[in-house]
């Protein structure tokens, strides 16, 4: 029953080369915009590194759950989930152009605005540049030492068979996943609320935290359809699995939906203008299309398909599904970050499209270069004999 | 085995095996004999046991559906006569029907209804509870809460053919093959 060898499909090397062109042909047109538009440059640039990092940093989410669950679900997905953390060296590099960028970003640098208001001038502790790239080495240096242990317990347990590998996965991810929380809290309230400092939510961080593992998930069940019509995965993946990874996905965008929609709840009975103000420049012209998109294909299309069994049984069907949700991601980044800039009018810039594809094809790339090095199975993990057979036990 | 009973006074013939990979297999050999009167037992669920004996389709997904719209109906509509019609309180200026504020009651009251409605549909659509079953007649039954796996052929079964049913069980390498009395 165990067959040792799950070696990864031969194709994932010639992908890695086609998003590496993509990526660089694309960059070098948004480097073009770097001089048509500085502003816009690194506004689009945010959004795709804001888009990207939540792949990768989703991906350490799920990785740690299914540590701190089990289950065959995640044994299947784990080494693509693996493959995804391991794309976060280069979210580190990518984020310098962030810090180059920090003053077109990012209203809090300027000392002149910060003082207008008694309430902005009492943040100036905390949003400055210094303290900024502080926190994002403290959390990219706790998300490094995660995902790095995880993945080298997990080699080592491929290597040398011992349960206690196992153990040790599950005791970085127990306090490491109660971290991450609190981490991506910050990052989120650092990278993105900090965008307009007047206002505030706490429930933003925990939006990320879902919006994240949502898309980290849906681009997981588009690798997992990929390949499960291939060998080796197409004798280990069944229905049962997508079934699995269906039922998650409902549960990921129902708790999208739960944060965002509180969110919003609370801030219109509050009715307080600083807070409002968020939402009203969010709702009209292109950005309320926008708004409206999001409500109908994040939420409502997926959440009613995913209610049909038969949805989540068939690969095609999950996969479809998982693209579009991984599209209406992008554009909810976007409508997120945009509308900081643009309150009055709607404005949707070339780049903002160009900056997703230009840092996608870099981080598919490093992906699908990180995936083809391992086994697709973690072969002595002791649950491995439960994943293979072929009737499953709930 | 017991020879030459007439049908009338069997409710089938059943089969025991070890393990639910065996259970499945012999299932999906039953059904494909042409067997549609068939079910299966186990400790637990097995979702690929239900498709094997050939048991597509129920109404309860349905039944939970509507549950669920008329909850939610419910829930918005207790919210909006209270609030709109019954007893209209102005709180901070707001419209009288503050939809947003209803979702959460809503929400509940959806996922109430349905909860509901698919713990009583299940019990309805199973018949039960049910203290007796013919199946219990079976020597060995009781290991269908521990370890034991079961199909039954019912004698319903169109096809069915005492003998026969008993010599086809057989060639699945079960652990042994009953008769089920009515």
């Amino acid at each position: 029953m165990k067959q040792l060898g799950y070696t990864p499909p031969t194709e994932l090397k010639g992908i890695s080369m086609r998003a590496l062109i993509v990526g660089v042909v694309f960059l070098v047109l948004l480097a073009i915009g770097a001089f048509v538009d500085r502003a816009q440059f690194f506004r689009a640039y945010l959004v795709g590194f804001v888009f990207w990092s939540g792949i990768t940093l989703g991906s350490l989410a799920l990785l740690m759950l299914q540590h701190l669950t089990g289950g065959v679900w995640g044994l299947i997905i784990r080494r693509v989930l693996e493959a995804s953390t391991r794309t976060l060296p280069l979210m580190v590099i990518l984020f310098v152009p962030i810090i180059i960028g920090l003053k077109s970003l990012y209203p809090w640098t300027d000392t002149a605005f910060m003082h207008q208001t008694e309430a902005l001038a009492q943040k100036i502790s905390f949003l400055n540049p210094g303290f900024f790239i502080i926190r994002a080495a403290i959390y990219f240096a706790f998300w490094s030492a995660c995902a790095g242990l995880l993945n080298w317990f997990s080699l080592l347990q491929d290597r040398t068979d011992q349960k206690r590998h196992r153990k040790r996965m599950q005791m970085v991810s127990g306090p490491g996943l109660a971290f991450l929380i609190v981490s991506i809290t910050f990052a989120a309230i650092d990278w993105v609320m900090s965008l307009e400092p007047g206002w505030s939510s706490t429930i933003f961080g925990l939006i990320f935290v879902a919006a994240w593992s949502l898309s980290a998930l849906s681009f997981t069940i588009l690798v997992m359809s990929w390949l499960t019509r291939r060998a080796p995965m197409n004798e280990v993946v069944q229905r049962s699995h997508f079934h699995d990874w269906g039922n998650l996905l409902l549960a990921l965008v129902m708790l999208w939906t739960y944060f965002a929609f509180s969110q919003y709840l609370l801030i219109w009975s509050g009715n307080l203008p600083e807070e409002t103000a968020w939402y009203v420049a969010r709702k009209h012209d292109g950005w309320g299309v926008i708004a409206l998109a999001i409500v109908i294909l994040q939420f409502a299309f997926p959440f009613l398909t995913l209610l049909s069994r038969a949805a989540k049984k068939s690969a095609d069907r999950l996969a479809t599904l998982a693209l579009l949700i991984l599209i209406m991601r992008v554009l909810d980044v976007i409508w997120l970050i945009e509308p900081a800039y643009y309150r009055e009018h709607f404005h949707l810039s070339w780049m903002d499209i160009v900056a997703p594809i230009a840092m996608g094809g870099l981080w598919i790339a490093t992906f699908a270069w990180q995936l083809q090095k391992r086994s697709l199975m973690p072969i002595n993990d002791p649950q491995i004999e439960q994943a293979l057979e072929p009737v499953h036990e709930h | 085995m017991k020879q030459g009973k007439p049908h009338k006074s069997l409710y089938g013939v059943m089969a025991q095996f070890d393990n639910p990979s065996q259970l499945v297999a012999a299932a999906k050999e039953t059904y494909a004999a042409g067997y549609r009167q068939i079910n299966g037992y186990s400790p637990f669920p097995i979702e690929e046991l239900s498709e094997a004996i050939g048991f597509r389709r129920t109404a309860l997904p349905l039944i939970v559906l509507i549950g669920g719209i008329l909850g939610g109906l419910g829930g918005f509509f207790m919210q909006y006569w209270m609030e709109v019609i019954d007893y209209p309180i102005n709180v901070g200026g707001k419209p009288f029907n503050s939809w947003p504020a209803f979702i959460p009651i809503t929400f509940e009251c959806t996922v109430l209804v349905a909860a509901f409605s698919a713990v009583l549909g299940m019990l309805a659509l199973n018949k039960l509870p049910q203290p007796y079953h013919r199946v219990f007649n079976a020597p060995h039954f009781a290991l269908a809460t521990r370890d034991s796996f079961f199909l039954v052929i019912e004698s319903k079964d169109p096809k069915f053919d005492h003998d026969e049913a008993v010599r086809f069980l057989k060639t699945l390498d079960p652990r042994e093959v009953v008769d089920v009395e009515l």
